[in-house]
């Protein structure tokens, strides 16, 4: 008897054990080939990197190309499309749930805001030429392209949202309405603080998602080449990837050298965004401990 | 420090654009503003930004800007007034025309540069000397019987070809099945295709047995990795150069690349200094990138086309595809 406890005992100590080093070795892998992809690009793209790649303007002579206006075209980008579809995310999360019945109406708005999720991104670039550049004639600015962006992810930041806000404990709620808040009081002063940490969380990586696409932004006009900054949310503009995309259709080799250096910058406006907004997050989970 | 760097720096330019400006007529042209648009296609981008970049230096205060939607695409912008300028890498199509004088928008067309299409083979490949336009036709046509080399010509070995060629939306395949196979897009569809040319310059490379086509700039910055097949179109074997490009003995498969401005657009003092400053300064720009000039007459009759406002294509029927440039745009 004991032999036999014995023996299964060792089983499921095994299994556990072995089950623990799966888990670490899938997490491995991923940032193995994280680590093998950013080498590659940082081998190839870092001796292109200088202040001069940062301040220039495109150019055809590779030792004097840059990416001044693409940098800046991602920045007004990002942070427009951060305006509207934050504000917008929330407000249709908190209105899923804490107003809305739960019925068919609904259930009809959740389906379709988790098949909106998966719709190709092209389809955002088809359907933000024909609203925003053509129907609201905003032709082809980067407020144009900033809400294409944000259509394309408002699902995510409306899911997440909802989630957090779900995460709430009722509790709270119940406490904020038996001293007599009003259901305003309650979500502005219990609810959103509350949740705004995991509301946070999803709008960092959707805008992560944002910061990377090129093919919506081609349809709604965004240019490869441009001589200026992009100076107001009329300008037209140029965004990092879509140059980097560029640079490395070309014939010469220099170039697909530069795409490398385009991408390690990418990467690092993304850092830098990702930490600033993990940053807010922290603040807000502190101030309320 | 950062500002003490991009004062210098904007001082350093301001310094370059002023030392451009020598006689009236050059500061006259430093103080013009406004927008230029061109969208467009991707194979012509290259030459338009190049003379984007120059203009600057002539004209900083024009803002420019520059897309790559493809021809297509570009000239679905164009055709109802959003672009000034669209870059094409093939002539307007019949329906584009019809949208656009749907949308009373009158085109001026005018050639910038010459692109040759190049067929390659991988460099271990010895038999291929050079293939006639009717040997290309018999292995690209639709439901084409060619599955070795040996199919093409006896002599060559019992090896299975590999077929690359650039994406179905592109010009450049347009172009060359157009030219080879009589119909635009007609192909055979066992092919590995790829809308950047390079991953077609990698596949070509890594395979012995290989043969793909693409724009000549491809070939020529590739030149130890991939082999040249000269064309037979007729008048003997010749392979693309940018001589045999230029003077057009690269028949049929060298082709014209064009900007198309809008008539209204013109009438806008920077639109009309950026396509004059375009065609003066195309023939040293497009060996900048790798692209071959026209003859130079050609580029004369261009300006004078801009000069005079004439509107419309001048590929009127199916047969003026085949004649010269000089031909069709002499005045």
């Amino acid at each position: 008897m004991t032999i036999l406890a014995d023996s299964r005992l060792r089983r499921r100590w095994a299994i556990s054990g072995a089950f623990r080093w799966l888990c670490r070795g899938i997490t491995m892998f991923g940032v193995l080939m994280l680590g093998v992809l950013i080498y590659q690009v940082a081998e190839a793209g870092l001796p292109w990197l200088d202040w001069q790649f940062i301040t220039s303007l495109p150019s055809r002579f590779p030792e004097k190309a840059g990416v001044k206006p693409a940098i800046w075209g991602t920045v007004w980008l990002v942070a427009l499309t951060a305006l509207i579809s934050v504000p917008v995310g929330i407000a249709a999360a908190l209105y899923l749930e804490e107003y809305a019945h739960k019925g068919r109406i609904s259930t009809f708005i959740e389906v379709n805001i988790s098949n909106l999720a998966g719709v190709p991104s092209v389809v955002y670039g088809i359907l933000g030429l024909a609203v925003f550049v053509r129907w609201f004639a905003l032709g082809h600015s980067v407020l144009a392209g900033a809400l294409t962006m944000s259509l394309l992810i408002l699902p995510v930041v409306i899911t997440s949202s909802r989630e957090a806000v779900r995460a709430v404990p009722d509790s709270l709620r119940h406490a904020a309405l038996a001293l007599g808040s009003t259901r305003w009081q309650m979500i502005r002063y219990h609810v959103i603080p509350a949740a705004l940490p995991g509301i946070l969380t999803g709008v960092i990586l959707s805008l992560s998602r944002a910061i990377g696409e090129t093919a919506p932004l081609i349809l709604v006009g965004a240019a490869v080449y441009i001589g200026f900054t992009p100076d107001s949310p009329m300008s037209e503009f140029a965004v990092l990837p879509l140059q980097v995309y560029e640079w490395s259709g070309r014939p010469q080799s220099e170039f697909r050298e530069l795409a490398a250096a385009g991408i390690l910058v990418l990467l690092v406006v993304l850092v830098v965004m990702n930490a600033s907004a993990v940053y807010l997050r922290h603040r807000f989970q502190k101030g309320r401990s | 420090m950062i500002r003490v760097v991009m004062c210098s720096l904007m001082a350093a330019l301001l310094l370059a654009a002023c030392g451009g400006g020598g006689n009236e007529g050059d500061s006259e042209k430093a103080k013009l503003e406004g927008n230029v648009r061109i969208d467009g296609s991707s194979t012509v981008y290259p030459i338009t930004e190049a003379v984007a970049e120059e203009f600057r230096t002539v004209s900083p205060r024009v803002k420019v800007s520059v897309g790559v939607s493809g021809t297509g695409g570009g000239f679905k912008k164009f055709c109802v007034a959003e672009t000034d300028i669209n870059d094409a890498s093939r002539p307007i199509k019949p329906s584009e025309i019809e949208k656009a004088a749907e949308h009373k928008v009158e085109f001026i067309e005018l050639p910038v540069a010459f692109d040759g299409i190049s067929v390659v083979v991988n460099p271990k490949n010895d038999f291929v000397d050079h293939l006639s336009v009717a040997e290309l036709r018999r292995i690209w046509e639709p439901g084409s019987k060619v599955r070795s080399w040996k199919d093409v010509r006896a002599q060559w070995p019992d090896r299975e070809m590999k077929l690359y060629a650039p994406g179905v939306d592109s010009g450049t395949f347009d172009y060359f099945t157009e030219t080879v196979n009589g119909k635009s897009g007609a192909c055979r569809s066992d092919f590995s295709a790829s809308e950047d040319d390079n991953v077609l310059v990698t596949g070509i490379a890594g395979d012995q047995y290989a043969l793909g086509f693409f724009g000549f700039a491809y070939f020529d910055h590739n030149r130890d990795k991939l082999k040249i097949v000269a064309i037979d179109g007729s008048k003997g074997p010749i392979e693309p150069s940018n001589k045999t490009i230029n003077d057009g003995t690269y028949s049929p498969l060298s082709r014209p690349i064009f900007i198309y401005v809008s008539a209204e657009a013109a009438k806008r003092p920077e639109v009309d200094a950026f396509v004059n400053f375009y065609l003066k300064s195309a023939a040293a720009l497009v060996k900048d990138v790798g692209y071959v000039p026209l003859p130079e007459k050609v580029y004369e009759f261009a300006i004078a086309r801009f000069g005079s406002r004439r509107t419309g294509t001048v590929y009127k029927s199916e047969s003026d595809k085949s004649r010269t440039l000089a031909e069709l745009m002499a005045p």
